[in-house]
This record gives C-alpha cells, sequence and structure tokens, in this order.
C-alpha cells in the first residue's frame, strides 16, 4: 500500500502517454481513452478513501524516498483527511471536465492528454509532503493548463494564457524564495519538519540568524517571509485584489479546462494555505489579520457584484468562483483570528464548513460549466444572457437539471452547498461577527444573479432562433446523473464527507492554535 | 394507543416522496400525477388527524431529535416535535391544502404543465408541514427555504409570461433579504446558547435555562440578546409574512395560478412568518412582559395592518386586492401575537387561512368562469350566473370583514380587545379599528363590482362596438395565458365549488371554539382545560367592545354601499365614485404609495450602481494595476537577462541553449510571445538560485 498514491499520481500519466501515442488523426478514441483513464483513477480514489483511517490524526499511506541528497530534497506522499477531499475532488472534476470536451476535434489526442497531465499535477501536489516535489507539481500544472487555454480557447485565448501564467508564476516565485530562505536556515524542505520546528518557535529564530541584517527588523523579515508563501497561494484561489487574471482565464479556456480551473486548480491555493502557511506562519499572518479580513470580504461582495454585471455565463460564475471560495477565505482568517480557547468548537465548525464548501464548490462549479458547455454546444457557442431567453419551453429537462445546480449554487437547504456554508457562517460568526454579517451579504447578491440567469436565459418567450433546441440526449443525462445524486446525496447528508475530515479539521486547528 | 412521535416525519416525507415520483413522471401522466399528489396529502391530514387526537390526550411537548452532522467534538442535532400548535397548524395545513389540489384539479385542467404543477404543489405542502414539525430551529430554516423555492416556482409558474418571471424572482429576492437576518440571528442563537433544538429535555433553546443565560447580557442600544436576536428572527418572518417593508412581493405574487395564491399566498406559506414567532415567542417574550421584541412585532403589524388596508380600497385587480388584504391581515396577526401572545394570533391565523382561501378559490371561480378575467371593472351581475360562488364568496366576505358571529369576527375582537388592554399604547387599537372600517368597506365595493348589476365585459358583452381597453389604457390582466376564447360566464364545474363550500361552512362556523364563552382554542395551545361560561361576557369592557366593534363593521359596510351599491356601476369605464372625490388620494392609494417605484429609484438603482462600480473597478483600477506591475516586471526582467547573460557568459551558454531550444520547440506549436517571457523567468530565477547557494557557502 506505500505506493498506493505514487501509483495513483502516474495513472493519469500513463493515460496521458496512451492518449498522445494515437496520433491526431483519430477523434472518438482519445475521449474514450480519456475518460476511462480518468474513471478508473476515480475508482482508485474511492477505494483508497474507503482504506483511509478518518480517526488517524497521522499522514497515512507514508512513502519515503532520499531524492537529491546533497540538498535533502525527499520524494515523500502522505494524505490526511485535507489531501484525501483534494484528490476525491480532482478525481471527481476531471471526468466532467472531459465529458465537457467530448466535441473537441482539433488535436484530439493532445488535449486530453493534456487534461489528464493535468491531473497528475494535481494529484502530486496534493500528495507531496516536501516543498521541492509539491512546487514541482504545483509549477508543471501551469503547462497543461496554459496550453489548454492557449491553444484551444475562446478569441482572446493569447492574452488571457499569458495573463494567467505570468501571474501565477509570480506567486510562485514569491513563494519558492521564502521557502529557500527556509531552506538556507533549516536545510529541510520537509514541511511536516517545518511546521514542528515552527511551532517550537525554533523555524524563525533560525532563519533570523541566517538572514540577520542591520537594515531590517526580524519582524519585517518574518512578514517578508509569510508574504512571499501568501502570495503564490492567495493568487491561487484567488484572493481579492490578485484575482484579475481569473475571469478572463475562465472565459477564454475551453469549459472542459475552465472545470478543472475552477474546480480544483483553485483548490491548490486553498490546500496549500492550510497544509502549508497556516502551520508555518501562523502568528504572522494574526498580525496582518484586519487587512486580511477585509480582502476576503471584498473578495466576497466586489466579486458578487462583478458577477452581477456581467452578461457572459462563464464570467458570471468565473466571479462567482472568487465569491464562494472568498466565503473558504473569510473561515481561514477567522479561524486564525481568534486565540480565546472557548471559541475552538467555533473554530471545529468553521473549519468543516470551509471543508465542505470547498469541496461543494467543486461539484457545483464543475457542474454549471458542464451544463454551459452543454448549451454552448447547442448554440453554436453563444453562452450571453441576451442570447436566449424562454429556453424551458424548448428544452425543460436541461432547464430543470441545470436550475438544481443553479439553487446548489445558490445555498439552497437540500443541496449540497448549504450545509458548508451554514457551517461555516456557524463557526465564523463568533470568531468575527461583524465581517460574517457583511458577508452574508453576499449570499443576496449571489441570490439576485443567479435568478438573473433563469430569468434572462429560461424564462419568458421563447426565442424563436431556439425553438428546436434539442434536450438533454440519453448519454448526456447518464453522464448528468450521478452529479445531480450528488447534489442532493451531500445536501441531505453531509456527514459523507464530514466524517473524512472531522480529525484532520480538528488537528490541524490544534496544530494552529498551539 | 402506540405514540405517533416517530412517525411524525411522514406527514412532510409523503407529500414530498409525491413530488420526487411526479417529478419523474412524463408530462401526459396527469390522472397518475394528480393521484399521488392528492393521496399524499390525504394520508398527511389522517396522520396529522391523529397527531392532534395525541395532543388532546397528551398536550405536553414531545420530541424526536438525532444526529445530523459532526464538527470537532459536537454533533449538531436535528429533530421535530408536537404540541398544540403544531398539531392545530398541521391539521389546518394538511385540510385546506387537500381541498386546494382537489380545486386544482378543475382549475388547472386545461394547462399543459398540469403534471409539474402537482409536483411543485406536493413539494410545498410538504417543506410546508416540515417548517410546522421542526424542533430545531435550523431544520425550520430549511424548509423555510424549500417552502420559498416552491413560491418561487409557482408564481413563476407561466414562465413564458416575462411578468410572471418577473414576479417570481422579486418574491424570492424580498423574502431572502428576511432570511439572511433570520439566518444571522439563528447562528447567533447558537453561539450564544450551544443549540439550535428547541426543546431537548431542558437544554433547549427555547427552554429556560438557555433563556435566562440569553435575557442577562446586553448588546447595543440596551437591548438584551434575547430581544436582539428575535428581531433578527422576526426579519425572516416580516419577508415571508409581507409585512413592510418586506411587503412588496405579495401583490406581485398574484402572477402565479390562483390556487397558488389561495394555498401559499393567502392560507399558509405567508401565516409561517405568524407560525415562526408563535414557535419562537418564550425567546420573543423572554425576560420582561413587555419585550422591545414583541413592540418591534406589534407597531410592525399595525403599520403593515393600515397599508395594506389602505391600498385594497383603491385596487381594481381581484386578487390584488385579497393580497393587499391578506397583507393587512398578516398585520393583524402581528399585533396580536404582539400583544396577546400567539393563542391570540395563532386563531386569527386560523380563521383568516379558511376564509382567505375561500375568497381566493372564490375568486378563482369567478376568474375562470368569466374567460380569465380579473379587472373587477369588467365583471359584474355575476351573482346572477355563478349562484354557488357568489354565496360562498359573500361568506368568506362576511368572515373577513368581521360580522358578527361568523368566524372573523371572534379572532378580529379577540387581537382588538387585546390592542385595547395594551399598557403601551393605544394606537395599535385605533389602527386595528380602523382597518376594520377599511376591510369592510373594501370588500363592499368588490362585492357590489362583482356581483351586482350587469356584465361590463366587452368581450363577453356582445353590445360594445368596439374593444374598449384602447380607451381605457388598460393592461389586459388575462391570468391564465390559454385559457379558452370569451364565452358567456357559467358556474365551476363540482371539482370546485365543492371545496367553495366546505371552506364556507368553515368560514362561518369556525370561529364558535374560540369565543370568550368557550376559549377552546386558547386553552388548547395554552394547554389549559377549557370551561364554558356565558360569565365571560361579562367581563369589563368586553360586551361594549365587541359592540363597538360591530358597529364599525355595520360603518363600513353602508359606507360601502353608499358608495358603490346606492347607484349600480353602469360600465367598465365608468369612473369609480372614490375617484371622483378624491382622486390624489386615490391615485397615491392605487400606485401603493409609490414604494415600489421608491424601491426602484433607491434600492435597486444602488445596487446596480454598486454593480457597475465593481466591474468598473475590476475591469480598470485593479487590472490597470496589475499591468502596470507586470509590465515594470518583464522590463526588469530583461535588463536582468542582459546582465546575467553579459557577465555570467560563459557559464550560462549552455543554460540558455537548453532553454532557447525548448522555446524553439514550443514555438512550433504556438503563436504567441509567451516564451519570451518563459526565457525572461526562467533565467532570473536560475540567477536568484544560484545566489542562494552562494549565500549559503557563505
Amino acid at each position: 500500500m506505500t505506493s498506493a498514491l505514487t501509483i495513483l499520481t502516474t495513472l493519469p500519466i500513463a493515460g496521458a502517454l496512451t492518449t498522445i501515442t494515437l496520433g491526431s488523426r483519430n477523434k472518438t478514441t482519445p475521449r474514450w481513452i480519456a475518460l476511462a483513464f480518468s474513471l478508473a483513477t476515480l475508482a482508485l480514489t474511492l477505494i483508497l478513501w474507503h482504506t483511509f483511517d478518518p480517526t488517524s490524526t497521522a499522514m497515512q499511506f507514508q512513502q519515503r524516498h532520499l531524492w537529491i541528497a546533497p540538498l535533502n530534497i525527499e520524494y515523500r506522499t502522505g494524505i490526511d483527511g485535507l489531501s484525501l477531499l483534494m484528490l476525491l475532488l480532482s478525481a471527481i472534476v476531471t471526468p466532467i471536465a472531459i465529458v465537457a470536451s467530448w466535441h473537441i476535434s482539433d488535436r484530439t489526442n493532445l488535449y486530453f492528454a493534456l487534461i489528464l497531465l493535468l491531473q497528475s499535477c494535481l494529484f502530486g501536489t496534493f500528495t507531496t509532503l516536501n516543498f521541492i516535489p509539491f512546487f514541482l507539481f504545483w509549477e508543471l500544472s501551469l503547462i497543461p493548463a496554459f496550453f489548454l487555454i492557449h491553444l484551444w480557447g475562446g478569441p482572446n485565448r493569447p492574452r488571457a494564457a499569458t495573463q494567467f501564467l505570468v501571474y501565477t508564476m509570480v506567486g510562485s516565485i514569491a513563494m519558492l524564495l521564502t521557502f529557500l530562505a527556509l531552506f538556507l536556515a533549516t536545510h529541510t524542505f520537509d514541511l511536516t519538519d517545518l511546521a514542528t520546528l515552527a511551532q517550537h518557535n525554533q523555524l524563525l529564530p533560525a532563519v533570523f540568524a541566517k538572514l540577520a541584517s542591520p537594515h531590517i527588523t526580524t519582524n519585517h523579515i518574518a512578514l517578508l517571509l509569510f508574504a512571499g508563501a501568501f502570495l503564490g497561494f492567495a493568487v491561487k484561489v484567488p484572493l481579492f485584489p490578485f484575482h484579475t487574471w481569473l475571469p478572463s482565464a475562465y472565459a477564454e479556456a475551453p469549459t472542459g479546462a475552465t472545470i478543472l480551473l475552477t474546480g480544483a486548480m483553485s483548490k491548490m491555493g486553498l490546500y496549500g494555505l492550510l497544509r502549508i502557511l497556516l502551520p508555518i506562519f501562523a502568528p504572522q499572518m494574526q498580525s496582518v489579520l484586519t487587512p486580511l479580513l477585509w480582502l476576503s470580504l471584498a473578495s466576497i461582495l466586489f466579486s458578487a457584484y462583478a458577477a452581477l454585471a456581467q452578461t457572459d455565463l462563464k464570467r458570471i460564475f468565473a466571479y462567482s468562483s472568487i465569491n464562494h471560495l472568498g466565503y473558504c477565505l473569510l473561515a481561514i482568517f477567522a479561524i486564525a483570528k481568534s486565540t480565546n480557547p472557548t471559541l475552538l468548537p467555533e473554530k471545529y465548525a468553521a473549519m468543516n464548513g470551509l471543508f465542505l464548501q470547498t469541496f461543494n464548490h467543486a461539484l457545483t462549479a464543475a457542474t454549471l460549466f458542464l451544463f454551459i458547455a452543454l448549451l454552448e454546444r447547442r448554440s453554436n457557442g453563444l453562452r450571453s444572457l441576451d442570447d436566449f431567453g424562454g429556453l424551458r419551453k424548448a428544452i425543460p429537462i436541461f432547464t430543470g437539471l441545470m436550475g438544481i445546480a443553479l439553487f446548489s449554487s445558490l445555498g439552497l437547504p437540500g443541496l449540497n452547498g448549504f450545509p458548508g456554508e451554514f457551517l461555516l457562517f456557524k463557526g465564523t460568526f463568533p470568531l468575527t461577527p461583524a465581517f460574517t454579517s457583511l458577508a452574508t451579504l453576499g449570499l443576496l447578491i449571489t441570490a439576485i444573479f443567479i435568478l438573473g440567469i433563469l430569468q434572462r436565459v429560461f424564462s419568458g418567450p421563447l426565442n424563436p432562433t431556439w425553438s428546436t433546441m434539442p434536450d438533454l440526449t440519453t448519454y448526456e443525462r447518464l453522464a448528468l446523473a450521478p452529479l445531480i445524486i450528488l447534489i442532493f446525496a451531500l445536501g441531505l447528508y453531509p456527514q459523507l464527507i464530514l466524517r473524512t475530515i472531522n480529525t484532520t479539521a480538528m488537528h490541524l486547528i490544534q496544530t494552529i492554535s498551539n | 394507543m402506540p405514540s405517533i412521535i416517530p412517525y411524525l416525519w411522514l406527514i412532510p416525507a409523503l407529500p414530498i416522496l409525491a413530488a420526487g415520483i411526479i417529478a419523474l413522471l412524463k408530462q401526459r401522466h396527469r390522472a397518475l400525477a394528480a393521484t399521488l399528489a392528492i393521496s399524499s396529502i390525504a394520508a398527511s391530514l389522517i396522520l396529522s388527524l391523529c397527531a392532534f387526537a395525541q395532543t388532546l390526550a397528551h398536550p405536553a411537548i414531545a420530541t424526536y431529535n438525532f444526529p445530523w452532522l459532526q464538527f470537532g467534538d459536537q454533533w449538531l442535532s436535528l429533530g421535530w416535535m408536537l404540541d398544540p400548535l403544531t398539531a392545530i397548524m398541521l391539521v389546518m395545513v394538511t385540510f385546506v391544502g387537500l381541498l386546494i389540489f382537489i380545486y386544482s384539479i378543475g382549475y388547472m385542467a386545461h394547462d399543459e404543465n398540469f403534471t409539474r404543477f402537482f409536483c411543485f404543489l406536493a413539494l410545498f405542502a410538504g417543506a410546508m408541514l416540515g417548517v410546522l414539525i421542526s424542533n430545531s430551529l435550523l431544520l425550520l430554516f430549511m424548509c423555510w427555504e424549500i417552502v420559498g423555492l416552491t413560491s418561487y416556482l409557482l408564481i413563476g409558474f407561466w414562465y413564458a409570461n416575462p411578468r410572471a418571471a418577473a414576479a417570481a424572482k422579486k418574491a424570492f429576492l424580498t423574502t431572502r433579504i428576511g432570511d439572511l437576518g433570520l439566518l444571522v440571528g439563528m447562528v447567533w442563537l447558537y453561539a450564544q446558547s450551544g443549540t439550535l433544538l428547541f426543546y431537548n429535555h431542558g437544554a433547549g433553546c427555547l427552554e429556560s435555562s438557555s433563556l435566562s443565560a440569553l435575557t442577562t447580557h446586553t448588546t447595543i442600544l440596551g437591548l438584551t440578546i434575547s430581544s436582539a436576536i428575535a428581531i433578527l428572527i422576526f426579519c425572516g418572518a416580516a419577508g415571508k409574512s409581507g409585512q413592510f417593508p418586506l411587503h412588496v412581493w405579495l401583490p406581485d405574487a398574484m402572477e402565479g395560478p390562483t390556487p397558488v395564491s389561495a394555498l401559499i399566498h393567502a392560507a399558509t406559506m405567508v401565516a409561517a412568518g405568524v407560525f415562526l414567532i408563535a414557535r419562537c415567542y418564550p425567546l420573543f417574550a423572554a425576560g420582561a412582559s413587555h419585550t422591545i421584541a414583541l413592540e418591534v412585532v406589534t407597531w410592525t403589524g399595525a403599520i403593515t395592518a393600515l397599508l395594506g388596508a389602505l391600498i385594497a380600497v383603491a385596487q381594481y385587480d381581484i386578487k390584488r386586492i385579497l393580497a393587499y388584504s391578506t397583507i393587512s391581515q398578516l398585520g393583524y396577526m402581528m399585533i396580536g401575537l404582539g400583544i396577546g401572545g400567539p393563542s391570540v394570533g395563532i386563531f386569527h391565523l386560523i380563521t383568516h387561512a379558511f376564509f382567505k382561501a375561500l375568497l381566493f378559490l372564490g375568486a378563482g371561480s369567478l376568474i375562470h368562469g368569466c374567460s380569465g378575467e380579473q379587472d373587477i371593472r369588467r365583471m359584474g351581475g355575476l351573482g346572477k350566473h355563478m349562484p354557488i360562488t357568489f354565496a360562498a364568496y359573500t361568506a368568506g366576505m362576511l368572515a373577513l370583514c368581521g360580522f358578527p358571529l361568523f368566524s372573523g369576527f371572534w379572532s378580529k375582537d379577540a387581537i382588538l380587545h387585546a390592542a385595547h388592554l395594551w399598557s403601551i399604547s393605544q394606537a395599535p387599537f385605533y389602527i386595528g379599528a380602523f382597518a376594520a372600517l377599511l376591510t369592510a368597506f373594501y370588500m363592499t365595493r368588490q362585492l357590489y363590482y362583482v356581483f351586482a348589476g350587469h356584465l361590463r365585459h366587452p368581450a363577453i358583452h356582445h353590445t360594445t362596438p368596439h374593444d374598449p381597453r384602447h380607451d381605457l389604457h388598460l393592461e389586459p390582466l388575462a391570468e391564465n395565458p390559454v385559457h379558452h376564447p370569451p364565452h358567456a360566464p357559467h358556474e365551476s364545474p363540482a371539482v370546485m365549488t365543492i371545496p367553495l363550500v366546505i371552506l364556507a361552512a368553515f368560514a362561518v362556523f369556525l370561529g364558535l371554539i374560540g369565543t370568550p364563552a368557550w376559549p377552546w382554542f386558547q386553552s388548547f395551545l395554552e394547554g389549559t382545560s377549557p370551561s364554558f361560561s356565558f360569565a365571560a361576557f361579562h367581563e369589563p369592557g368586553l360586551l361594549p367592545l365587541m359592540l363597538t366593534s360591530s358597529l364599525i363593521v355595520f360603518l363600513g359596510l353602508g359606507l360601502g354601499w353608499l358608495l358603490y351599491g346606492r347607484k349600480p356601476i353602469l360600465t367598465a369605464d365608468s369612473p369609480d365614485p372614490l375617484a371622483t372625490n378624491a382622486p390624489r388620494t386615490f391615485n397615491l392609494l392605487t400606485n401603493a404609495f409609490h414604494i415600489d417605484a421608491l424601491y426602484a429609484a433607491t434600492l435597486l438603482r444602488l445596487n446596480a450602481a454598486l454593480s457597475r462600480l465593481s466591474a468598473w473597478l475590476d475591469q480598470y483600477l485593479w487590472n490597470g494595476i496589475v499591468q502596470l506591475i507586470s509590465t515594470t516586471v518583464i522590463a526588469l526582467a530583461w535588463i536582468d537577462n542582459f546582465l546575467d547573460a553579459g557577465i555570467l557568459n560563459t557559464t550560462f551558454d549552455s543554460g540558455c541553449d537548453s532553454v532557447s531550444h525548448t522555446g524553439d520547440r514550443l514555438a512550433l506549436i504556438q503563436t504567441g510571445r509567451i516564451q519570451t517571457y518563459l526565457r525572461a523567468l526562467s533565467l532570473a530565477l536560475i540567477a536568484l538560485v544560484i545566489l542562494l547557494l552562494w549565500g549559503m557557502k557563505a
């Protein structure tokens, strides 16, 4: 079992290699091969989930090899509830992305190979416990994402792809610098070791000893190191105002790639914040919490309002993604804020809520973008709010199922979005009442633009252009059915996810609070 | 007798299950859909009656709680409960619901989405019943939101009509504004009392230990925490129950099919807000005899009661008159809750549910009989054509007016009586009395317009040479776009009139369960045993009050007759007598005090401006700053590249070669200039690594 995670990471690569060797003339086989590999990966992940011990706080399925001896770099893997959650959502999102890309006919083999490669990078990021392999996977994921946008994207793809790449690279370099500095002082890249050092208050003194300079105070050094690592993750999530790459990247990317960007890649940022930043830099984060809380509030409200002003469906949900992940960031900052031990249960609630929200956002956003892909296929690429009208008459089943996904995004109880959102608010309110109360306004604005979509696209008199638009085919219904069932299942029985992550959430908070 | 408590969940679950099955049916399975929906609610009615019987025997609160989700070492539990309040509401909702379901078979017979209609109705019934049995504010909130969803779906049922779609959206969003308050109140309550279960063997949030903790702390403005939380919860109730200033969605909600207006927007859902306050009454009343929370409820109710009644005077759409009347009556219920407590407020809720459902179904029958016409100016003389509807409607109208001995009389008098005894202010009493006068007046006006004289409908009245709609500049008010072409008015089929007759019987007699002589209803809710005694009428002030309120009703009826009954209204375009006497006031009332226009000019504008501002800032300011930084960085990277390549030329040759080779190969499959950035960035990166390694050695 020790190599289970490595097998999981390499399986999509194997799929990518198989697909790429097929040659570009074959259109159908690469799709099926990619789908088969992604489903096999999903099955493996589910088995992993089944064997995972949710009561243990230790890293499981560990594997350890010395890789670059002089620099003390190890290839070390292992997962806890948080990593497993990320693996699950990546494994679920990838087949959705593949189904959403079914119509891609230009260099089909390369396209699907890149999708699978991206999945591998995600898996690598979420399972490695040493900074260098983590960082390699983290950076490597940009390459398939970049080419997916650049080669198959919309009319403004070169600009969007470049912006996406450069932006996230700037963040990454800042993060790399921080970890190089830590390495200079401690001679280790191991994330667990670094966290342990930090908790015993040995990390920063070591850094100060190494980097002492009369021109800069130790406090500032610590803050700079924190800022470097923070920037890398904040760009990825993204946190306002580091989000400007996102709307155009999401809008211009082929919808299949958008699904991976929003469903899984945005979670890399959250994962990094929780796995790496908080355990190592919690005190530094606490010293700048008020501005960070304001930024998360700005993420929530500005992006919701910006979504309201958009007409392109993909841009609406791009901004909506920033909004939804803004709640997660609010929860992270709220958890870091309070040191009052009586509020520990509230932190558990906030952390569990944030985990649930992360998973649910992946599921809902991926489903919504899949619907947009299906709509684009029926409208020859049109996807503006003003292009349609009254579609419910022509495509009632499509409307009904997309309506479920839309209401899940709005946080309707009974669907998956609600339990996470509630737990998150339940936890953050006592931790930071004012910010949480203001953040609830985001729920209202979200409702405005979601109902606006239902009104402008699906209600009113049917636009005669679309009077013969075909409803969902049997294949499409089959592809959607598991997602819709999952949306209901998690809404009614959130324990399905919570029981896997609860121990990890508690452990994480205890680590930070010490 | 075995306890029904463990099976109580079946009451909401059966209709929800039926809704789920109907959702999977094809549109053509109409009979099956209707059968499923009706039999599920009938089964729920039977179970509700069993529950009712059980509370008659054991009025104590019974609960059933279960863990739902886990955070840290705690579990969040949900649960259901049975007490007299739940029992009486369950019976009312399932009974009225069953009648309206049956009525809908006739009313929606020609609709192509008949199946979908019953799916939504059943889902609504299930969620509403869930609200009633919840023993947890969270579970109540969840069902509450689903009720809101079904209301949205049913208001927008004729989705092809843009006004219906807009009204549905407005309803959902307006109530969601209130729900945000409810959400914040809920998480606050959770944080303070550590549970959202109402009752849990002494540990629930409505039980004394929790309440006393909530009343000992004060927050801003000297409010106790319990009052602050209660006011936040009241925000949710105000949204759902159409209280000022969140009442604006309810008149527009009349775009939905009339059975929906009757069930959801008159009898049950809009009363959910009143129910919520009655359920959380211990929280509202915690600590003092007159809490600020209850005062807020009372004053909001008083304003709403007056506002709704005033606006109803000057409306022409038969359903909008009833909608404003509902708003006004909901205000009444709030006064009753705020001053007299749950038994007073809920008594009016129950009687109102019956007579208002009757009035709406009657209106539906009239609209159905008049080929979809909703404007009372184009009705008239319908008493002759539709005698059963006429009789039933009159009974409902008299009950609403509070005509002596009809059901509304008793429940309204209980509220006025309580208001009269309120020590804080007499204003709610006078407002209530004036609203009662207005109610009698506008219902008389409506009655004369609809039933007296002769038919004024241009399309049906063949002597009219041209369509006067153009002359009147009236909006077409046809309710259902698929209604058949106009034909002579006719009585509705039995499937529609029988529910009317049953509801009429309740509208007349239901008040007898809560008279001062035999206050069975009040005792039942309070868990005491009622006593029968005519001596109760001799309580000081009671009989004079009843006499006064009867006189007020007669005055209202008389005024209505004076203006509308004495001289028959001749044509559809003859001006309203009140409009000729006081045109400006009338106009103000017709436009509902321009509150909608005010919101459009302020809140909606602000919202649109904020949204444009956010998008603009995003596109230009933030993005501009980022572009600037990135340009600078790229420029620096180029300089860096130049210097490094110049200074460290020899060391870097091989590295550069490999990078540019890769770049060349990449260039084959792409078109942009990205390789230049890549090269610059990788060079910068390599330089940094080297520098740092140097530092390490040193």
